[in-house]
């Protein structure tokens, strides 16, 4: 067995299992089913107010990002809470696995479920409202959702490094939705800011992945978004991967791992 | 070489106070232990709650960094090499947490087989080694939230052994659990030292120790107070016999009073129920429990036996001297 395949499967099992833990619960099941309906059905009405077509599109498809976001703003920051509240952070540390890699299924669970809320989220636009995205370029806008996805899973595991040594930390995923939801541009434009605040969205790789899917969806060219994504979630990536070292040495130092 | 190296391993704990004004405090949770656990060995680390016992075990583990000293473990530094450490160790600790609740059994020990890099191939089979071991073969469908406390520490011990290492750390793995299950637990530590498995064993029930050590080091206050093997331990208060009187309603004045007769070396009360036992730890050759019969006249008294020094009665001379050492 060589070292990628060894670690590929290592990653898949773990992101099965933990993705079996989040749907084990029905109480959970539900209120994941139900949480982005919500918020999407209040940007709906909202924007069904001034009976422009295209404001709506742009609600429809910025509400289904904002699902994915929420899924992982909030929650993969309170995964590590979860794993010490079970009491197995400590053997998640103790594995001689590289302790970003033990993180990375443990974050792509959480994804998964963003998954699933970005899709609903555009099939209840699709039923109740009416709402259909018009795609000119299929390929290209699947890519940037993929894309997306996967950088915001990105910024998730840098989120959840934080938890390792904060043992509160994870309110910072509650702390971090809503303003998500307007930095990132999935409601209003971030034109619409001031410059200063333009800053902090361009540092966020969900700008450039919705800013590609936008693209794509009318026909323009997404490479500069969607490279602009790419380079931001890896960055955030490379950020978590070297802080997690850092910030586990910290938490071994001030004996934070066993605190609940 | 020894299997497990502690020299001069410290750890120290900072905690803050307060709001405006913070003040620091800090703990000395382990004071410069050193031992030596050699290969194949069932080493116990014997001491009260708060003794340091699971400090020292974290460090050893990789968890907690020392604050000063140092440990190896198969002769990789635990501060240097931690990887290294963790691939040959396996961790067990008592309690109902460190599991999945929502998994079941089997996709529990998957999991950690997964982290541990136990080689695909080898995987399920090694699993129903484990479950047929620690006897969960037939419950490894059912999900870990519905297990017994027994059920739940055997589950613990087949993940600590998924990847075979050659060395266990086991911190107080029988707590909590009904004597048949504490037995049939420790039938199953037995059972890997017989197999070569290096153990480091952590308890405060002395029976526990007496049986599985090979030896044991007591440790208080984050300071060992005594090493060697139970047999010696015993020997090291058996200069002596031990009075044991059953007795109902003991005045604590009775108590200073007996303690402080000639050849005396501790006196200790255990409650029993509704009973009292006092046990007077004695000096060879001295005969005292005419003069605490004597102290205990208008006190309902049971049984009195006079006996050899058990563990628990080495345990708790060194414990009890140790405290008034520091005292």
């Amino acid at each position: 067995m060589t070292r990628i395949p060894g670690v590929a499967r290592m990653l898949t099992v773990t992101w099965w299992l933990q993705l079996k833990m989040l749907s084990a619960s029905a109480f959970n099941g539900i209120l994941q089913f139900v949480w982005p309906l919500f918020f999407a059905t209040t940007a709906f009405l909202v924007y069904r107010q001034n009976g422009d077509p295209a404001a709506l599109v742009y609600a429809g498809l910025g509400s289904a990002v904002m699902g994915l976001w929420s899924a992982i703003a909030t929650t993969a920051s309170g995964a590590l809470q979860r794993e010490r509240w079970h009491g197995t952070l400590e053997l998640l540390v103790a594995a001689p696995t590289p302790f970003a890699l033990v993180l990375v299924p443990i974050t792509v669970a959480m994804t998964t479920i963003g998954v699933y809320s970005m899709g609903a989220t555009l099939l209840w636009g699709w039923l109740l409202f009416g709402i259909v995205v018009p795609v000119a370029s299929p390929v290209l806008f699947v890519l940037s959702l993929v894309v997306s996805v996967l950088a915001v899973a990105m910024f998730g595991f840098l989120l959840s490094v934080s938890v390792i040594r904060y043992r509160t930390a994870w309110a910072l995923g509650n702390m971090l939705e809503y303003p998500g939801w307007l930095l990132c541009g999935f409601l209003v434009p971030v034109t619409l800011f001031p410059t200063w605040v333009t800053w902090i969205s361009w540092a966020l790789p969900p700008t450039w992945g919705m800013e590609a899917a936008r693209q794509s969806s009318a026909g323009e060219s997404p490479w500069l978004a969607l490279a602009l994504c790419v380079v931001l979630g890896l960055a955030y990536a490379s950020v978590a991967t070297l802080l997690s070292g850092a910030v586990l040495r910290s938490a071994r130092r001030h004996a934070t791992l066993a605190l609940t | 070489m020894p299997v497990i190296e502690a020299d001069d391993l410290g750890r120290s704990y900072v905690s803050t106070t307060g709001i405006l004004r913070r003040r620091r405090k800090t703990v000395e949770a382990v004071r410069g232990v050193s031992f030596e656990v050699g290969e194949g060995e069932l080493f116990g680390l014997l001491g009260p709650n708060g003794a340091g016992k699971t400090t020292t075990i974290k460090m050893l583990m990789t968890l907690l960094l020392p604050t000063s000293g140092h440990a190896r473990v198969l002769g990789h530094d635990v501060v240097a090499e931690p990887r290294e450490v963790r691939r040959n160790v396996g961790y067990v600790f008592g309690g109902d947490r460190g599991l999945y609740d929502r998994l079941n059994a089997r996709d529990n020990l998957r999991y950690f087989s997964e982290l541990y890099g136990v080689r695909p191939e080898r995987q399920r089979l090694r699993i129903d080694e484990l479950l047929e071991l620690v006897g969960l073969r037939g419950r490894e469908d059912e999900r870990v939230e519905g297990f017994s406390r027994g059920m739940r520490q055997r589950l613990h011990i087949a993940r600590g052994l998924l990847h075979d290492p050659a060395v266990l750390f086991l911190d107080e793995p029988t707590i909590g659990i009904d004597p048949v299950g504490a037995r049939e637990l420790r039938t199953l530590i037995g059972d890997l030292k017989a197999a070569g498995k290096t153990v480091l064993l952590t308890t405060h029930y002395m029976f526990e120790a007496d049986e599985l050590c090979d030896r044991i080091a007591v440790i208080r206050s984050g300071t060992i107070v005594a090493e060697g093997t139970p047999a010696q331990l015993k020997d090291a208060v058996s200069a002596g016999h031990v009075l044991e009187v059953e007795a109902y309603g003991v005045h604590p004045d009775v108590v200073a009073s007996v303690r402080r007769l000639a050849g005396v070396r501790s006196v200790s009360i255990e409650e029993d129920g509704q009973a009292q036992r006092l046990l007077v730890q004695v000096d060879q050759g001295v005969e005292v429990a005419p003069q605490v019969l004597a102290l205990l006249d208008g006190t309902t008294v049971g049984r009195v036996v006079t006996r050899q020094p058990s563990l628990e009665d080495a345990y708790v001379e060194l414990v009890g001297t140790s405290a008034n050492g520091q005292d």
